[in-house]
């Protein structure tokens, strides 16, 4: 009987285990299944590198460089905002902070994780919009810039929290060795403990990356939603997600333009499976 | 006498780690510290470059002379001291660099050398330390793929870069086969003509053959100090005596 009841909850396990992949996989054949039939009117180079995405206009012209371009532009802003100070925090964090603000600035961090993107936006809608258009002295705040700022924030609780393990489990005899040769505290953090957690920090920011990639409605927000190739980060622009959660609800079902959308799905979930892989490599060196 | 401890006490907390040491090291000798484990024999040699720092509550009082020059003091330039008093752990801890860059990490931190002159300080730190033949072609391999001994070595080449005068060593071949014990111990030999070397261990034959001088530690006392000839023929405490005929330890 015992037995028995041991097998069953086994099963039970797998079952749930298999299930997990099972969706995944039913997932990604059934984007592809819809979003490969795209490729039916439009070939591929000319979807991926096409300037123009009007999909409503006759006949509609599906090209995505300019969504492709919108959500590089922001990513790429978001990072260079988000990965040297939260690296620095991390840093701080691990290595300099007393332990009563290490505490503290932890639970801040959780914090800002535990905000939702919605409220973010709506947040960057009424105060950073405007600032944004003051400061630079553009027609309008919603550009690219404001959503990267945006997205920083929604980075910075993975790039800090995944750096800071890193730093912290780089083993203490290296900063030892460091001190004891006179090194400053700052040079061993700076020579020493960083590039000895180079690959988690890089997985860091992999991983923070990943996550302002695939981000929707902060950007959607604030960003403009402009279709167009943008030629600086103050323009507006719109990003690959805000595209599908524009467009998915008016779409007509089995149409080239819903078709499109669902290949938009295919290229957001090609570079975020990259970026995880990249991310994943980095942390398996790490070990 | 290079350094010099009087009436040292060291507590961790409520534990008194330390109790009253009194010592005088000389230049250019090999100074060995025995003692059974816990007997505060590591916490005494970093004392010395004032690792113990880095401890929370530890405090200390007394007064320790290197070259006359209260380290203790509040006041004590720390980078100077271990630039000067350089440390030999017992794991060897060669940083996840280069051969190369492990080597220069002092020179450039202290900044005592430009680009050429690095070449050479790094020829010469593993010439001092026998390395040089065995990885003069493998300087840009990363020193974590050395074998434990190699590692050794090159950690005390990274203290001959900075030109340090002391070399303290916690246990510095408890990680190491005998053969290479042997080779570490004839490097220290050739090593103590130019500094004044402090080895901490609780390996009593590698104490009696490498040092000159030994003093034997119990429970936070150093009880007893002198040549080491001295102090394994002829023990004066009957304590000393009991721990080199292996009645404890």
């Amino acid at each position: 009987m015992r037995k028995f009841k041991e097998f069953i909850i086994e099963k039970l396990i797998l079952i749930c285990g298999l299930a997990s992949i099972f969706f995944v996989i039913l997932i990604f054949l059934f984007l592809l299944k819809e979003g490969l039939a795209v490729f039916k009117s439009v070939n591929l180079l000319k979807f991926l590198f096409g300037k123009n995405w009007y999909p409503i206009s006759e006949p509609a012209q599906l090209g995505i460089l300019p969504l492709i371009l919108g959500s590089l532009l922001v990513t790429i802003g978001a990072a260079v905002i988000s990965v040297p100070i939260g690296v620095a925090c991390a840093m701080y964090i691990a290595e300099v902070a007393p332990i009563k603000i290490k505490e503290v600035l932890k639970a801040g961090i959780e914090l800002l994780a535990a905000i939702p993107s919605v409220v973010l936006g709506f947040i960057g809608m009424v105060t950073l919009v405007p600032w944004v258009k003051a400061v630079f002295k553009v027609p309008t705040g919603l550009t690219a810039l404001s959503g990267s700022i945006m997205l920083a924030f929604m980075a910075m609780p993975t790039i800090v929290s995944i750096s800071e393990d890193a730093l912290y489990s780089v083993p203490k005899s290296y900063k030892e060795g460091a001190l004891a040769l006179g090194a400053t505290r700052w040079q061993a953090i700076w020579h020493v403990m960083l590039p000895a957690a180079s690959s988690g920090i890089l997985a860091a920011v992999m991983l923070g990356i990943g996550r302002v990639i695939g981000e929707t409605m902060a950007v959607m927000m604030i960003t403009g939603n402009s279709a167009v190739i943008p030629h600086s980060i103050l323009e507006p622009v719109r990003t690959l997600t805000a595209t599908i959660a524009a467009e998915m609800g008016e779409a007509v079902v089995g149409s080239e333009h819903y078709f499109a959308l669902f290949a938009v799905g295919i290229v957001l979930f090609v570079i975020s499976f990259a970026i995880n892989v990249t991310a994943d490599l980095f942390l398996h060196k790490k070990k | 006498m290079v350094i010099t401890t009087k009436n040292l006490n060291l507590w961790y907390g409520a534990f008194h780690a330390l109790k009253n040491i009194n010592s005088g090291i000389e230049a250019n000798r090999i100074t060995a510290i025995i003692g059974p484990s816990g007997c505060g024999k590591s916490t005494l040699l970093r004392v010395f470059n004032r690792m113990n720092d880095l401890i929370e509550g530890v405090r200390i009082d007394g007064e320790v002379l290197i070259n006359d020059i209260n380290i203790l003091d509040s006041r004590t330039d720390l980078v100077g001291l271990r630039k000067k008093v350089g440390m030999v752990f017992q794991r060897p801890n060669p940083f996840p660099l280069s051969v190369y860059e492990n080597i220069v990490f002092g020179p450039k931190v202290h900044n005592l050398a430009n680009k050429y002159e690095l070449d050479e300080i790094v020829e010469h730190g593993l010439r001092s330390v026998l390395l040089w033949d065995e990885l003069k072609d493998k300087l840009k391999k990363p020193a974590l793929g050395l074998s434990l001994e190699q590692k050794q070595r090159l950690c005390i080449a990274r203290l001959i870069a900075v030109k340090s005068d002391i070399l303290l060593m916690d246990e510095p071949c408890s990680t190491l086969d005998p053969q290479a014990t042997q080779r570490i111990e004839e490097l220290m030999r050739e090593l103590k003509n130019n500094y004044t070397i402090i080895i901490v261990t609780h390996n009593m034959q590698q104490a009696a053959r490498v040092s000159d001088e030994a003093g034997f530690m119990l429970l936070g006392e150093l009880i007893e100090f002198g040549q080491t000839q001295q102090i394994f023929t002829t023990p004066k405490d009957k304590r000393t005596e009991d721990y080199i005929t292996g009645r404890y330890g």
